[in-house]
């Protein structure tokens, strides 16, 4: 086997994460996920499977959802970025945090915040979605857990109120 | 005085001799009519907060200074002679900080000498070599530069064969029949069972290896200070994995601190430290840096264990009447390389009342990685096959299938002959039926190509806990509480729930409790989360221990405010005359004491030898077959369980529903699909391993039965496997009642349905479910 070509160079970027900008020297490879969580310790989102499978890296780009696993960091440095960590400030976000904990719409928790980002992009697009509805949006975030009914039954909630 | 008390302790079914110690008196255990503020309150979890904003901290998200990143090279064959191995290549690139192997560098050793890499792989992902460097990239770019020769050799995955060559392929020198003999019970005499019966059925049935795939994979963070290791690690037991690493690297206990804050998901695979958390620590001594190895989800496929794939032949004999009277279960449990034979013959040993069983159980070692405990393992596989025949038998003998199973209603243990300190199954029964709408004889209901029709399953399990289990409970200064004990919460809710009982003993509102678990440090052993024990083990501790500080705080209220001790008690942080009228309140009391805490100590008393403490539940299942696409759809599904008192209502629904949905995995999608010729797993992956989602889901009812129980002082028994034990059988009876077709396989997958339907031939491709 030969090697990889090997990129000495890193690439500089600026990168928006949660209101906040960040100046950065990356390898250019480097997932906006693993960004994230090592060289800008918003380690909210997880790696649950680094093969676009799972959601549970799942953030907002510009507002809607993306897989950070699947996202060159390299590719983002022009959009607003949004983590679990900085959802607090958003009215609807902090309902829905709410929503979840009241319902204990987790266990585990390391799906969490995927399922509260994924939550957030379907109450933001849609009024008051139906149970069907929230299924099929959040049938890309596995939970093991099981926590399903409860998270399905938190977004309904949340949806009431916002 | 303390006073040393020798008890039985159940792990998932098997027993074992401890030693307590018993400290004063043993606190009365709450009667069945006792109604508690907090204990049996639906309180959101403590630690929601922090998991709904992403501030919850899991090994995953542990990045120390300086940190290394370890990962294995494994081997791609399932059998193969590891010829030569050649890290050169990868050790030249900048960044890669180091790499072990067996043959051709220095071992990674510690005081004791450890087989981290062996020179042949007995089943895929088996680990051939270590590599370290300063970051993911670097390390994935090297791994591709290591060069290992392999010379294939031909592996054993289907343990029907493995048993067959028993005597000329031995695996890896091994016997292929784990321990050399089946492992056999036997109560009465089956052949004058069979010989009493009216009817004897004979029935086969298979069930998959499921994959636990916990969303957090498999993984640990090693950092030294001095001779002191450290180790965040994913773990469903903190102190076993710190006994294992004080053991392998020959250093003392109190040498190794384990911490695990927070856990995503374990369900059985997480017991141990495992070799990526050796070789974390291995490596972080030798390079004098933290070292970080956590697994990819591939990896978390291939190398972590699996539930058993198993073959159950069935022979049961009963009176005309539905009087069984012997039951004979011979069952092949493929164990992986070196896997344990879990207790397919559970259910059949302990469900109904029999004279008359024989359970011949044969382990038999493969060319796949080592089985491991999956929720409820044996108890699961073993109880699809045993619910699966009995409703066969209920139908040859025309009886409605609740009735069958309340005609063989246990009584006592079957096994010891003694009583159960609870059981609620008859209510069960009647609860799950009356919510599901069950009618004896019931036809299925046709719509179009669809067709509906109900289904049931008992259960039985374990749960009792015991000790030992040792907990603090502290009286802050502030008049708040704190618990302490080395336990750990993998999800279940222990945290919430050991805080529950503490503030309800202390009469403090929830808020003012806090929980420290997770971290060796404290020094308070605490058994594994599993089994479904933890909270009967170590919840009474905790009690205790909330007692203890109650006492303590009143004699000091009773000196300090010359009070009689026996007119004040202790109300939401003020001592109080019992007439209602407040004293002083905690925080007070203790600042004259300068900013004193009272330190109250509990431990896990000794179990009742007169009684058997087992778990029960009745399951539902109401399906809707497309005859013309072989889908099932699970439309509702009740759970009802008797796990003694129910501490916390809400945390249980959640137990009962994840336990159900994983269920329905195993029931329907889930099993590992292996290459039958080279022996390779084809669907390592979340993509292509089914799991459930949410578009899977339906209706789930949750219920319990709050059986009074008093084999301990809060009452409780465990939920956390029994809600996946009879899903599969419930939802291959509603298969059953629909369509007339009987599933012997698992899982059931539309594929499979539609043949079954159609009556078409089964397809021969050597993708297998092994
Ligand atoms: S980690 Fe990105 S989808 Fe699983
Ligand atoms: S809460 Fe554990 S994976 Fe969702």
């Amino acid at each position: 086997m030969t090697a990889p070509p090997r990129l000495s160079r890193y690439l500089q970027l600026n990168l928006n994460v949660n209101g906040k900008n960040f100046e950065l020297n990356v390898e250019p490879r480097m997932s906006l996920l693993d960004v994230l969580r090592i060289n800008l310790g918003y380690t909210g989102a997880k790696k649950g499977c680094d093969m676009g499978s799972c959601g549970a890296c799942t953030v907002l780009v510009d507002g809607k959802t993306r897989l950070s696993c699947l996202t060159l960091a390299a590719s983002v440095t022009n959009s607003k970025i949004e983590t679990v960590e900085g959802i607090e400030n958003d009215p609807k976000g902090k309902i829905l945090q709410e929503s979840f904990i009241k319902h204990d719409a987790l266990q585990c928790g390391f799906c969490t915040p995927g399922q509260v980002i994924s939550a957030l992009f379907l109450l933001n697009t849609r009024k008051s979605p139906t149970k069907n509805e929230i299924k099929r949006f959040m049938a890309g975030n596995v939970c093991r857990c099981g926590a399903y009914p409860k998270i399905i039954q938190a977004i309904e909630d949340a949806s009431k109120v916002i | 005085m303390v006073k040393i008390v020798k008890t039985k302790v159940e792990f998932e079914g098997r027993f074992r001799d401890e030693y307590v110690m018993v400290e004063g008196e043993e606190i009365q255990a709450w009667p069945g009519s006792y109604k508690g503020k907090l204990v049996g309150s639906p309180s959101p979890r403590l630690e929601a907060g922090a998991k709904v904003n992403g501030s919850a901290k899991y090994t995953h998200d542990v990045y120390l200074p300086g940190m290394l990143y370890g990962k294995f090279v494994r081997s791609p064959y399932s059998h193969a002679k590891v010829k030569h191995v050649d890290l050169s290549k990868a050790l030249a690139q900048p960044g890669v900080v180091a790499g072990y192997a067996a043959n051709n560098v220095p071992k990674l050793t510690g005081e004791k000498q450890i087989e981290l890499f062996s020179d042949e792989a007995l089943y895929q992902g088996a680990e051939i070599a270590l590599l370290i460097a300063t970051d993911e990239i670097t390390l994935q770019d090297a791994i591709e530069l290591v060069e290992v020769e392999y010379e294939p050799l031909r592996p054993l995955v289907d343990p029907e064969e493995s048993l067959r060559l028993r005597g000329s392929h031995a695996i890896g020198g091994k016997d292929n029949l784990s321990g050399g003999t089946p492992r056999v019970y036997e109560r009465g005499s089956v052949e004058r069972g069979f010989s009493d019966a009216d009817v004897v059925i004979e029935q086969e049935f298979r069930t998959q290896a499921a994959m636990h795939n916990c969303m957090e994979t498999h993984g640990s963070v090693a950092t030294w200070e001095g001779d002191a290791l450290t180790v965040y690690t994913s773990t469903q037991s903190i102190n076993n994995v710190r006994a294992e690493l004080a053991e392998k690297l020959g250093i003392p206990l109190r040498k190794v601190r384990a911490i695990s804050t927070y856990m995503g998901g374990g369900f059985g695979s997480k017991f141990g430290g495992g070799k990526y958390t050796l070789a974390a620590a291995l490596a972080s001594r030798a390079l004098g840096k933290p070292v970080r190895i956590v697994l990819d989800r591939i990896e978390e496929n291939l190398v972590t264990g699996n539930r058993s794939q198993t073959i159950q032949k069935y022979r049961i004999g009963a009176k005309k009447d539905g009087t069984l009277t012997a039951i004979q279960l011979t069952s092949v449990v493929n164990v992986g390389l070196e896997g344990w034979t879990a207790d397919i013959g559970g259910p059949t040993k302990m469900t109904y009342r029999c004279p008359n069983v024989k359970v011949e159980l044969y382990g038999t070692r493969t060319n796949l990685v080592s089985s491991t405990a999956f929720r409820a393992p044996g108890y699961v596989e073993g109880n699809f096959g045993l619910e699966c025949a009995l409703d066969e038998l209920a139908s040859k003998l025309g009886l409605d299938p609740i009735s069958l199973r309340l005609k063989n209603y246990a009584d006592e243990d079957q096994g010891d002959k003694i009583a159960y300190s609870s059981k609620a199954l008859k209510e069960a029964y009647e609860r799950g039926a009356d919510i599901i709408g069950w009618k004896p004889g019931e036809e299925p209901t046709r719509r179009g190509t669809k067709v509906r029709a109900k289904g049931m399953a008992s259960l039985i399990w374990w749960g009792g806990g015991g000790p030992p289990a040792y907990a603090q409970v502290k009286i802050n200064t502030d008049g708040s509480a704190t618990v302490v004990t080395a336990s750990q919460d993998i999800g279940t809710g222990t945290r919430t729930a050991v805080g529950q009982i503490a503030a309800e003993e202390l009469s403090l509102p929830l808020e003012l409790v806090s929980v420290q678990i997770g971290d060796t440090v404290t020094e308070l052993y605490s058994p594994g989360s599993g089994g479904s024990q933890t909270l009967a083990s170590i919840g009474p501790a905790v009690r205790s221990a909330a007692h203890d500080a109650k006492s303590q705080l009143l004699d000091i209220a009773s000196q300090t405010l010359d009070v009689a001790r026996e007119a004040i008690a202790l109300d939401s942080g003020w001592i109080v005359r019992k007439s209602g009228e407040k004293l002083s309140s905690v925080a007070d009391l203790l600042d004259k004491f300068g900013g004193a805490t009272v330190t109250g100590k509990g431990a896990r008393g000794p179990n009742d030898p007169k009684h058997q403490v087992n778990t029960f539940g009745a399951q539902f299942a109401e399906v809707e077959v497309d005859t013309e696409t072989g889908e099932v759809e699970v439309l509702k599904f009740v759970s009802v369980h008797d796990s003694g008192r129910i501490i916390n209502p809400l945390l249980l629904s959640s137990q009962i529903e994840g336990g159900v949905i994983q269920g329905m995995g195993y029931a329907l999608w889930e099993g590992r699909l292996v290459d039958a010729t080279s022996g390779v797993s084809l669907n390592a992956n979340l993509n292509d391993y089914l799991v459930p989602r949410s578009t899977d889901i339906d209706e789930i009812q949750s219920e319990y039965i709050e059986a009074e129980d008093t084999s301990n002082n809060i009452g409780a028994k465990g939920i956390g496997e029994p809600p996946i034990i009879g899903v599969a059988p419930a939802i291959a009876n509603a298969i059953k009642a629909a369509t007339g077709i009987r599933l012997r396989e698992l899982p059931l997958t539309p594929e499979r349905i539609y043949r079954a339907l159609k009556k078409m031939e089964d397809w021969t491709s050597s993708a297998r479910y092994f």
